[in-house]
């Protein structure tokens, strides 16, 4: 089976799915002739055209708009806003548009559209490459929310989003493109190669939207994380000696509240981790269902590890991305009551 | 319409992809000294043309002619001259610095240093600029100091930013200079705003802002000129027009079919397109606009017609989207070249002294690196301290972040 790092899984997806679907097209801010910043989409418009892979105006609102417009007549638009950071133009046309059309016009019209962009730090990109925006997402009704962490999960969820009728907003943990990391920023980059999950079929196949992965099986624990803090939760787990379960929740909307469930339930304990900011974060509302659903099984309150309520700093990034160090405590926290 | 054959889309290519011919015939250049210069008290639909055409004062061999000419004197002329040679010799060491691992990033404006240190000469220091990330040349010829510049570029423990920025995303009050931001185009009508309450207070200080071609396709552009068109704003909005967007060319950006000085028409705004390599035309083209916007006459749009001649920054390579020899071949020349030829004409300047100038201010240059080194770079510290990260989201500090930054040990 190929070897893929999360670039190729992804370039990969977008490549089958153009070759099968002809109403598949995509486009964004250098998307076409150059490949895409990050070299996502490289090679798709020498292959399918330029009218099935081009370059727009930098305008995320009017990507957004045209997607949604193309999706109208019936294309499944695939869109790259080149940073997560720069989706704030294009929020009128995701909320009051893209997210309700199917709502307002009682399913008359639908935005089949898939919103793929990079997101999270690690790279030094500062307060404007390095946000974390999925609950600004996962907060509007009508929008769902994927985010990958390995070039498997990656090309099988992106393939199901493109192939889903309802908007999909596809967050790309940037820092782990090229190769798992586990928050150690001192140590080597190891690449993908050497991971089980860069075993990436040539083909199609799908990961449903909805379905969390447990990573790691564990008695005393549940982790919830995705995206880059999967591979964090791992390494802190380990150097924390506890014995966690770790979910990765590969997708957000919908969420796969019966292996949540199931998982606390046997665990009695629950330490949230994400890299967005910590208040009105995704963790605020996972917190909340695991103590609707788990309350009694709870054997400690909740922890969550996140990023600070605070811009991306660039020089200070390593003190603010929720590294192993922290997951550690926060699970030394969890299972001290 | 029986017979019309199916729809095609239409998307914009460049002249030529790396490996082809690089090809600049299609920017129609006016000679120099012919376009006219209309009184500052012009109404806008009067001088449409202005913005199809292009202010040139330099002509191939150095000479200055026509209306346009602003007739500096040759001390004027020299300390333009140093300032663009000072802005390429600090974007020099700082790429190295870069390349050397010092710092995470760095952009350089190569061949646009005219359009920075010229209008910050036209303009007056006391009006607020509303800058991009490639107009170095304007702090520097605002005289803030390089020390100030290269301690934001290492995130050291003497950048007034604490680290917080990416480099270059410089920001000072002193300098009337606004943060720059990372989120293309939602300066320019912030700029507009700055004007607004300069007439609102009955001030006579006016804004300028800066945009790139590819950034006049987001909306906050056209804020810009809907706000500065209805409320007479005294402002000038520039659009650099440096025919790259990283890989795209400005065709993408929407100037197959138009200029984008030619924006500015259908706001009812007075539009200038400029030779934007062109000292003297970029001098006098933006002192028209502000005399202009200073006498209640209102915005100008200014378009400055240069090129990019390095890559987009230091995370970028152009041997992927262009060819190698196009930047030679780009027909308006360097703004440095061109005005050193303007006063070696004059028999004011010399190649000699251009060398010994350029020795000169990379020495200065360099020691003023080690200085910057001497208080940390980003690559090995020091930094500010991990606490301050807490300060200034609010102007008082929540109970939540004081929990944070205790939760963190600092
Ligand atoms: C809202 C937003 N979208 C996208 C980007 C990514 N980006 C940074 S610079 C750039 C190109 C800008 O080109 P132009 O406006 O022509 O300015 P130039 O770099 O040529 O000076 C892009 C797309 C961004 N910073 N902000
Ligand atoms: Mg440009």
């Amino acid at each position: 089976m190929p070897r893929m790092n999360m670039v190729q899984a992804l370039n990969s997806a977008m490549d089958v799915m153009m070759a099968r679907d002809q109403n598949v097209v995509v486009f964004g801010e250098d998307v076409g002739y150059f490949g895409g910043v990050f070299r996502c989409t490289e090679g798709l418009q020498k292959k399918y055209g330029r009218d099935r892979a081009f370059d727009t105006p930098i305008a995320e609102s009017g990507i957004l708009a045209a997607a949604i417009g193309m999706g109208v007549y019936g294309l499944r638009p695939v869109v790259e806003i080149q940073f997560a950071d720069y989706i704030y133009p294009a929020t009128d046309q995701l909320v009051s548009t893209a997210a309700r059309l199917r709502y307002r016009s009682a399913g008359a019209f639908t935005a089949p559209i898939t919103v793929r962009a990079p997101c999270g730090g690690g790279i030094f990109g500062g307060q404007t490459h390095s946000q974390s925006p999925e609950a600004i997402f996962t907060h509007v009704c009508g929008l769902k929310t994927v985010i990958p962490s390995n070039p498997y999960d990656a090309k099988g969820l992106l393939i199901s989003a493109i192939e889903d009728d309802d908007p999909v907003i596809f967050l790309e943990p940037k820092r782990i493109y090229n190769g798992p990391f586990d928050g150690h920023h001192d140590r080597p980059v190891t690449p993908w190669s050497e991971h089980p999950a860069s075993e990436v079929p040539a083909g199609h196949y799908t990961v449903s939207l909805g379905e969390a992965a447990c990573v790691r099986q564990g008695e005393q624990v549940t982790v919830l994380a995705y995206g880059t803090m999967v591979h964090v939760a791992l390494a802190g787990a380990e150097e924390a000696g506890v014995d966690a379960e770790i979910l990765d929740l590969r997708t957000l909307i919908p969420l796969d509240i019966e292996t949540i469930v199931a998982s606390v339930g046997k665990t009695g304990r629950c330490l949230i981790v994400h890299e967005a900011t910590r208040t009105s974060g995704f963790g605020a509302e996972l917190a909340a269902l695991v103590q609707e659903h788990c309350f009694y099984a709870l054997e400690a309150p909740i922890v969550r590890i996140t990023g600070w309520d605070t811009p991306y700093p660039h020089a200070l990034e390593w003190d603010y991305f929720p590294g192993p160090r922290r997951v550690a405590e926060g699970l030394k926290k969890v299972m001290a009551d | 319409m029986k017979n019309a054959a199916p729809l095609e889309l239409h998307v914009p290519e460049p002249p030529a992809r790396p490996g082809e011919v690089p090809d600049f015939g299609w920017l129609k250049i006016a000679p120099a000294g012919s376009v006219a210069r209309p009184d500052i008290a012009t109404p806008p639909h009067e001088m449409r043309g202005h913005a199809y055409t292009l202010i040139r004062v330099l002509d191939e061999r150095g000479a200055a002619s026509g209306p346009w000419d602003p007739k500096l004197d040759a001390e004027t002329l020299r300390r333009g001259l140093r300032t663009m040679m000072l802005t390429r010799a600090y974007d020099e060491r700082m790429f190295r610095a870069q390349r050397q691992g010092k710092t995470s990033f760095y952009m350089r404006c190569t061949g646009e240093e005219a359009i920075g240190v010229a209008q910050a000469m036209a303009l007056d220091d006391r009006d607020m600029v509303f800058p991009t990330y490639r107009l170095q040349g304007l702090l520097i010829a605002r005289g803030w100091p390089l020390i100030e510049m290269m301690n934001q570029v290492f995130s050291n423990t003497r950048d007034r930013l604490k680290g917080r920025q990416m480099p270059v995303l410089y920001a000072s009050r002193e300098a009337r200079f606004f943060s720059i931001a990372g989120n293309l185009a939602t300066h320019l009508p912030e700029a507009v705003g700055w004007a607004m309450a300069s007439a609102i207070k009955h001030d006579n200080r006016i804004a300028a802002g800066w945009i790139g071609e590819g950034s006049t396709a987001e909306g906050d552009f056209h804020h810009a000129l809907t706000f500065a068109s209805v409320y007479r704003a005294p402002v000038v909005l520039n659009i650099v027009n440096n025919q790259y967007a990283i890989s795209t060319f400005q065709r993408i950006a929407g100037g197959e079919e138009s200029t984008f000085a030619a924006r500015a028409l259908g706001y009812g705004l007075p539009a200038l397109r400029v030779d934007g390599n062109d000292f003297l035309a970029v001098y006098a083209a933006t002192r028209w606009a502000a005399d202009r916007a200073r006498t209640n006459f209102g915005p100008t749009v200014i378009e400055l017609v240069t090129y990019r001649a390095s890559a987009h920054s230091t995370s970028d390579d152009p041997s992927k989207y262009r060819s190698a020899e196009e930047p030679g071949r780009w027909p308006l020349g360097d703004p440095i070249a061109r005005l050193s030829g303007h006063l070696a004409r004059l028999g004011e300047w010399s190649e000699e002294r251009q060398a010994q100038l350029a020795t000169e201010l990379d020495g200065e240059v360099l020691a003023i690196q080690r200085e910057a080194e001497s208080y940390g770079t980003l690559a090995s510290g020091p930094h500010h301290s991990p606490a301050t990260m807490f300060e200034d989201v609010f102007k008082e500090m929540p109970w939540h972040l004081r929990r944070q930054r205790q939760e963190m040990g600092s």
